[in-house]
């Protein structure tokens, strides 16, 4: 293989991807175009919201109690070395509000909901759903795409709050029931230390981008799966990589202009 | 499934999420106490702030009265510029002596406000005159080192 034939190699796949991201975004503008069908005839969202957002509410509760009581048990270990096991609170509240809260449930979202809505619209471009509605002059996009996306656009947050609300019930079950570390102190040194502002209102903030991220992945990898059994496979894989890579990366972008500890 | 099951669930669901929500923003954030209403300014000048940071805690007794606005260097004086944003509620006499304190050995650092008993009241935008600089603790190890060196001597 010549040296020119490498240099052709890697210039195609550059402009593969550049291409699949152009696409991605002409797709994200187009769903946001045909929205209005999404949001008037607001049942269609509604039924998506419901497979979206209740059905992945057990694993996300479940998954926010244990979390909550991991930090519970590991923080109080590393706090009673310095004697300030009083501090569980903060720890617990600002590590489940500022971050894990958000990325965890985003992570789980991605992976419970985003995976079933591109094999869904995947399944539907494979078996010519999606033509057929064409041929019914009906858009698939407003008819299909728009409502999920927004079903998890809505989703993403109510469900973040619920995992940090049960993960600092956990904290609070493990720290204060189980260890014995003081009720009042455990509330009040919180309560001290999380802001409104600047730590709950950005936890919601970076829920709702991460949702938002989730949705468009989800719904485009689904558009663009191959129309075969194997092409749904892989779009539903692709899916979870790479809402999961982009979660994190948007997460660490979001922190650096967030939280600089001014 | 039929619609009315799919509208109640997903109103439970939004329901839950709003009083999750609800949940963090009273009982383990701030919102709920009370988080200085009216303010008004007061100006402190310190040679040395320490570790104080932007929205550290003002407090009066052991009461947080308000919090720290603004931090600057001035050029002029070659001073720390402190703004404070203090309750309105609360009013100090103008001969208040502002210190600068450590909660705790390791703690964070806060503004003190010891009263005077000055009758006229500090008015806002007014600047404290008596001030008094954070410890640094490399500065009293380094004062302790010296006097301890110089009893040495001393006994020689």
């Amino acid at each position: 293989m010549s040296a020119a034939d490498v240099l052709r190699r890697l210039g195609r796949a550059l402009t593969d991807r550049l291409w699949r991201l152009g696409f991605a975004s002409r797709f994200m503008l187009m769903t946001l175009l045909y929205s209005g069908t999404a949001l008037k005839r607001f049942q269609l969202t509604m039924r998506e919201i419901y497979f979206t957002g209740v059905l992945s509410l057990i694993i996300i509760l479940v998954s926010g109690l244990f979390v909550g009581m991991v930090l519970g048990l590991q923080g109080y270990d590393t706090l009673q070395r310095y004697g300030s096991s009083e501090a569980l609170g903060v720890l617990v509240a600002l590590s489940l509000v500022r971050e894990l809260g958000p990325v965890v449930a985003a992570l789980l979202f991605a992976s419970r909901a985003g995976s079933a809505i591109t094999a869904e619209i995947g399944l539907m471009k494979a078996t010519e759903q999606l033509s057929a509605m064409e041929m019914m002059a009906v858009n698939p996009i407003a008819r299909v795409v728009a409502p999920r996306f927004w079903a998890g656009v809505i989703s993403m947050p109510l469900l973040a709050g619920l995992f940090s609300a049960m993960g600092v019930l956990g904290g609070y079950l493990v720290g204060v029931q189980l260890i014995g570390v003081d009720e009042g102190a455990f509330w009040s040194q919180m309560q001290a230390a999380v802001d409104f502002r600047q730590d709950i209102m950005n936890g919601v903030i970076k829920s709702f981008v991460f949702g938002v991220i989730v949705s468009w992945i989800a719904v485009f990898e689904g558009y663009d799966a191959d129309p075969t059994a194997e092409g749904v496979s892989r779009a539903t894989t692709r899916t979870v990589v790479t809402s999961s890579l982009a979660i994190l990366a948007a997460d660490f972008v979001l922190t650096a202009f967030m939280f600089r500890g001014i | 499934m039929n619609r009315a099951v799919i509208d109640l669930w997903v109103g439970v669901f939004v329901a839950l999420g709003l009083a999750a929500l609800l949940f963090l923003a009273l009982k383990v954030g701030n919102l709920s106490s009370t988080d200085v209403g009216q303010t008004y300014s007061l100006q402190a000048h310190f040679d040395n702030i320490g570790g104080l940071k932007v929205r550290a805690p003002v407090k009066s007794a052991g009461v947080v009265v308000g919090r720290v606005g603004e931090i600057r260097f001035d050029p002029e004086t070659y001073t720390a510029k402190v703004a404070m944003q203090i309750d309105t509620r609360y009013q100090f006499p103008r001969d208040t002596f502002a210190t600068i304190n450590t909660s705790g050995l390791l703690g964070e650092q806060y503004v003190g406000f010891e009263v005077g008993g000055d009758p006229d009241m500090l008015k806002a935008g007014e600047v404290i005159k008596k001030t008094q600089s954070a410890m640094v603790l490399e500065k009293l190890i380094s004062q302790f080192m010296f006097s301890k060196a110089a009893e040495d001597e001393g006994k020689k």
